[in-house]
């Protein structure tokens, strides 16, 4: 003990573990749907750790690159291992992140005043698309390379600066050498350091304000004589404990598909990205990975360039905006109306429904069904704040139950 | 010798100091991002390339490389050069009137110097993928309709056997041909005007 006095009169160990974990008060009802944050974590450090190991092996280069991932695959020793944890472990990352994102949208967890906590979220789900997007270059497998082509080209449809922009981001007049290689240090250096400190604001940005519930109840209004929330359990031991369970279900099943089915069918692995890259030929039918999918059909859904790219990313601007969209007083789906329950059950509906479409090709019918699909998905937040508003909420309770 | 502060003298101080080193922050960040900027190497590997034409049968396309990119190289049938009038109504652009889509001596029907030899760059221009050629007339995924042309399967964009976009489809506009021209009858050089273009 006296080396942790020692060392608390010097740096906040105590403090930093109490305010964060030990006297940290997190509402007493959580569920099922708050796992996904800290196995979030988790995944971060798995893929920090794997991403590691692997630059130890990886080449940069695209006449190196593809062969170095089948060493890797092949001759490293327990090689197969990591690059799987690592291909596994970001289709899993978005798996967990869509999840927690879904969470927020069903307690309310981003509105007053949890804002910042919902745009440095937001924040750390566009940093991991770059990441991920990124990352799958560098296997220089046909996908990968034309899956780049295609979304660099995407600013090629800003007006006037776009051919300088997306010339500038490939450093060369395709995808080539000199783009591979700023793709690895953004992957590996740029990307990550930027994401590490966005989950330090998300979560110090959580702790300031205090976690929401199932109930959407502030839990902090109601304190004991000591200050301490009623309703509201040390994170350490009872959280920390409760998520070790949710680890150990989540282990199980990221076993399972690491090692039965790591390509997934595809769906992880896409088939065509075991062929190397070839600049003169693009696959048959190219399709983003999984997670990108819902965005991608909207992209494709718009029968014009510039339009189509405004409005995949208008589809992910629009999240950042639902702190502020939402009218209605009442957080929690629990005690919402009829009309935000159909609304975000369309939603729900129509964004698995385009990563369904997106996975497709763009031929008639399934055109079609993207723009219907595509516009539920606008709706749902260009009237947000007539149908929040005018909604049948259910009275609020003073307490969680 | 007095106690009181300048206040607005230091208001001017603080406020030049910020901007003195905002912009030499600038000018710090200028070479960084030039440096992603394509390199002289790669500026340098757009030289121009020849190509033996005289083997290309009639109706046979090659694909070569140029500046890191697919050109193709098609000698088109009698039958094709005839149909590209009749698809006039159901297209974007069918009179090449986008001058960044072609040099001036291609803006012409048949979108070529030479009427068969149509060289163009695949690429499409929505975003970047490299259409299939699909010469045959009325395949069952394509429509009835289809006389010929390119098909790009990223996202359905469809092309003439002239490079020219069908309307009301993703890609804003008619593939680029590149500069161009022949040297004799059976060599194309492929990355440079005819003798008196600029």
């Amino acid at each position: 003990m006296r080396l942790l006095t020692w060392i608390d009169a010097r740096f906040p160990a105590s403090k930093l573990w109490n305010e964060h974990l030990a006297e940290y008060y997190a509402p007493k009802n959580f569920n099922f749907w708050y796992f996904f944050g800290s196995l979030a974590l988790l995944i971060l450090v798995l893929q920090i750790v794997t991403g590691i190991f692997l630059t130890m092996h990886y080449k940069p280069d695209t006449s190196l690159a593809f062969a170095s991932v089948e060493y890797i695959m092949r001759d490293v020793q327990w090689g197969w291992l990591i690059r799987y944890l690592h291909s596994t472990g970001a289709s899993a990352f978005f798996v967990v992140v869509y999840l927690h994102m879904f969470r927020g949208l069903i307690y309310g967890s981003y509105k007053q005043p949890r804002e910042l906590v919902w745009i440095f979220g937001m924040l750390i789900y566009v940093a991991l698309m770059a990441e991920a997007f990124m990352g799958y270059l560098l296997p220089w497998g046909q996908m990968s390379y034309w899956g780049a082509q295609v979304i660099i080209s995407l600013f090629g449809a800003i007006p006037y600066v776009g051919e300088g922009l997306a010339l500038w981001i490939r450093g060369d007049f395709v995808v080539a050498d000199a783009t591979l290689n700023r793709f690895f240090a953004f992957h590996v250096i740029a990307v990550p350091l930027v994401l590490l400190g966005l989950v330090v604001a998300h979560i110090i940005a959580l702790h300031e304000v205090g976690s929401n519930n199932p109930d959407g109840v502030e839990i902090k209004k109601l304190k004991d004589e000591n200050g301490i929330p009623v309703d509201g359990i040390a994170f350490h031991p009872y959280y920390s404990v409760k998520d070790l369970v949710g680890v150990i279900v989540f282990l199980f099943i990221f076993s399972i598909i690491l090692f039965y089915m790591p390509e997934m069918g595809g769906w992880f692995l896409e088939k065509d990205n075991f062929i190397p890259a070839d600049p003169l030929k693009t696959p048959e039918h190219i399709v983003p990975l999984w997670y990108f999918t819902p965005f991608y059909a909207i992209l494709r859904a718009v029968p014009d360039k510039l339009f189509g790219v405004l409005a995949m990313g208008g589809a992910i601007v629009v999240l950042f905006l639902l702190p502020w969209l939402d009218r209605s007083p009442v957080k929690s789906i629990r005690y919402r109306g009829p009309l935000f329950k159909i609304a975000l059950s369309l939603f729900t509906i129509s964004f698995i429904a385009l990563g369904y479409l997106g996975t497709q090709p763009a031929t008639g019918l399934y055109t079609l069904m993207a723009q219907i699909f595509s516009v539920i998905y606008f709706s749902f937040f260009l009237f947000m704040p007539l149908y929040t508003a005018i909604d049948k909420d259910k009275p609020v309770p003073h307490r969680v139950s | 010798m007095t106690n009181t502060v300048d206040v607005d003298k230091r208001r001017f101080l603080t406020n030049a100091t910020t901007v003195v080193g905002g912009i030499g922050a600038i000018a710090v960040a200028i070479p960084f991002i030039s440096s992603l900027s394509p390199s002289a190497r790669a500026e340098a590997a757009g030289a121009p390339v020849t190509l033996d034409i005289s083997k290309l049968e009639v109706g046979q396309m090659i694909t070569i490389e140029w500046r890191g990119k697919p050109v193709w190289v098609l000698r088109r049938t009698d039958e094709t050069l005839s149909t590209l009038s009749t698809l006039v109504d159901r297209l974007r652009d069918p009179d090449s009137d986008n001058p960044d889509q072609q040099p001036d001596y291609c803006k012409n029907p048949g979108r070529s110097i030479r009427d068969d030899i149509l060289v163009l760059v695949g690429i499409c221009t929505h975003l970047g993928c490299s259409p299939t050629h699909r010469p045959e007339l009325a395949p069952d995924d394509l429509g009835e309709d289809w006389k010929g042309g390119f098909f790009c399967p990223c996202h359905g964009s469809k092309f003439d056997l002239a490079g020219r976009v069908y309307s009301g489809l993703p890609a804003p506009s008619n593939l680029v041909v590149p500069p161009h021209h022949f040297v004799g009858n059976s060599q194309l050089l492929i990355g440079a005007d005819p003798v008196g273009y600029a």
